[in-house]
């Protein structure tokens, strides 16, 4: 009898572990997918702003066609692979891509001085700077959701349950996004800011 | 004529868009007129006199790759004053849709501008996107020339109308005398090869396969290789007893790649396809290297349908080395491929070519007017 009562109570225990462990993990899936929506939301908003910028008539045009064009390919490659390309290696490169010709536009000596000035400039910096700082920490947070939930589901008994099912393992999205070059102000920079 | 000739790519990097301009610089200098070249370039660096330098390069992601350009508000200023000092009778850009120096002078000058297109441009999205910011300043060039069909090609979907087709030149001055480098060819014969390792289009994969063949029959046979790329990562499938018959020079100096023309019995360019017009070919025959080349079509016109130097199916390594063995044995077959190469190179010449140039500065001249510097 007393057996019979051990045994109830621990599969109860471990009934109630169990789904506790589920639920977590599924919090944990559902902070993933809206820190990735947030990312991406970043993403867009950078390109378009940059592609705003390219068209603007404020910049030479050699600039506008560099920035125009590393904004288009980051366009492109965020409404998705047409290559066949898996979706997340495709995306980070032009991504990159669109930082170094930011920072490279950016980092000219005495940029901000020569649009001083000139209508509309100054929304658009400001406009593009906070664009920027956006990506820099939406990719911060995703990558923090990514972290946590490999480690979530790395545990033994989540993998012996197969308690995330048939969901693939996140994968981190790794880009520069730092409009400040690392040799001008050191590793760890927490804010991207336009130079110049 | 004051000619203005903008280049787009840094000059400290060597290129063939730099070679180009340097090659027809000296030819209209040659030809009595007065050039001056202004080219990204740090200020000390060392330029020929006719170079200005517009300040250095900036390392941007550009068209799938990284390109050094010069672009930005100091750049646009540095070009303006260039074309005020230099008051030239006609502006000619190269490369006018990079985003650099090119398209910056389109930018700031009016009246008689040539533009040459040397590559075929692979982006057409992008195009697209940018194709409002490039219009107005392409719109002002008045005479435009390509230096291949592929490159009229681009030209004519990216921006309709039409280009005069002017090849790329090579200076045979340069190329047909130097000394071979010691040792070689050798007794046993040489066969040569110049290009990018790693690049499979080159096709040195398949110049290796011909080599096993021919390497097996002649003992002393061996194979001078030139060019970027990693020689350990190209020779991994190579068997240990061939290894030793060849030699890696990796990058040479300009120099050095003259003499490497003169070391070998037969050079061979086993291309499988990508190359609109194959200035090392026209190097080799410049040189009088007995060529043996891939059936292309670029590589078929310029060796004048096989009387300058033999054509295999491209591709096929057995036919290759077919048509190399032959070369190899019959040193007579070899000084009439020589010879009718170093004739045929003759309509690639720079003072030839350049005079094709001037030709369309003289065309546009008259109708544009005068050069002038739009106020800023």
């Amino acid at each position: 009898m007393i057996d019979a009562i051990v045994v109830v109570v621990v599969v109860a225990m471990v009934g109630v572990y169990v789904s506790w462990r589920a639920g977590r993990l599924d919090r944990l899936h559902a902070r993933l997918e809206a820190a990735r929506a947030a990312l991406d939301v970043a993403l867009v908003r950078r390109s378009s702003v940059a592609l705003e910028f390219a068209s603007s008539g404020l910049l030479d045009p050699a600039t506008s066609l560099l920035l125009a064009s590393v904004a288009h390919d980051a366009r492109s490659a965020q409404n998705g692979p047409e290559g066949g390309q898996g979706q997340e290696g495709g995306q980070e490169l032009p991504e990159s891509d669109l930082t170094r010709a930011l920072r490279a536009v950016f980092g000219q000596p005495g940029f901000r001085s020569s649009l001083n000035g000139t209508e509309g400039a100054d929304e658009l910096l400001t406009e593009l700077e906070s664009a920027a700082h956006q990506v820099f920490l939406a990719r911060k947070f995703y990558n923090d959701a990514v972290a946590a939930t490999v480690a979530a589901r790395r545990r033994p008994l989540v993998r012996l349950l197969r308690l995330a099912g048939g969901a693939p393992l996140p994968e981190f999205f790794e880009i520069e996004d730092s409009l400040v070059g690392a040799g001008e102000s050191g590793q760890g920079a927490d804010m991207p800011h336009l130079t110049g | 004529m004051k000619v203005g000739l903008v280049c787009p790519y840094t000059w400290d990097v060597p290129g063939g868009v730099q070679e180009h301009i340097m090659g027809l610089a000296e030819a209209l200098i040659g030809l009595g007129h007065q050039v001056s070249v202004i080219s990204p370039a740090d200020d000390d660096a060392p330029l020929p006199d006719y170079v200005v330098p517009a300040g250095r390069a900036v390392p941007v992601p550009y068209n799938g790759s990284v390109a050094r350009l010069a672009f930005g508000f100091l750049s646009a200023s540095r070009v303006r004053r260039w074309l005020k000092e230099g008051g030239f009778d006609v502006l000619h850009v190269h490369e006018p849709a990079a985003p650099s120096l090119s398209l910056l002078a389109c930018w700031v000058a009016d009246g008689p501008i040539v533009a040459t297109v040397h590559t075929a441009i692979p982006h057409s999205r992008a195009m697209h996107a940018a194709e409002p910011i490039l219009q107005s300043a392409l719109e002002k060039i008045s005479g435009r020339i390509a230096v291949s069909e592929a490159a009229r090609t681009t030209l004519v979907e990216h921006f309709g109308g039409d280009a005069v087709l002017i090849p790329n030149g090579v200076s045979v001055r340069k190329l047909e005398k130097a000394d071979p480098l010691p040792g070689w060819p050798g007794a046993g014969g040489a066969l040569g090869f110049l290009g990018r390792m790693d690049e499979p289009r080159k096709g040195f994969a398949i110049l290796l396969r011909a080599f096993e063949i021919l390497a097996a029959e002649r003992p002393g046979l061996r194979l001078l290789v030139a060019g970027h790329g990693d020689a350990d990562e190209a020779l991994a499938k190579t068997p240990a007893w061939l290894r030793d018959r060849i030699v890696m020079l990796g990058q040479v100096s300009d120099a050095d790649k003259v003499r490497v023309y003169h070391s070998v019995d037969v050079f061979c360019a086993p291309n499988t396809g990508g190359e609109s017009f194959g200035i090392v070919l026209a190097e080799a025959m410049a040189a009088g290297a007995p060529i043996v080349a891939s059936d292309l079509d670029a590589f078929r016109r310029v060796l004048r349908r096989g009387q300058a130097g033999l054509l295999f199916p491209t591709g096929n390594a057995a036919e290759l080395a077919a048509a190399a063995g032959q070369m190899l044995d019959q040193p007579e077959l070899r000084a009439g491929l020589s010879a009718a190469a170093s004739a045929a190179v003759r309509d690639y010449d720079w003072p030839v070519v350049a005079r094709d140039v001037v030709r369309v500065y003289e065309a546009v001249v008259p109708a544009a007017g005068r050069l002038v510097v739009a106020p800023q």
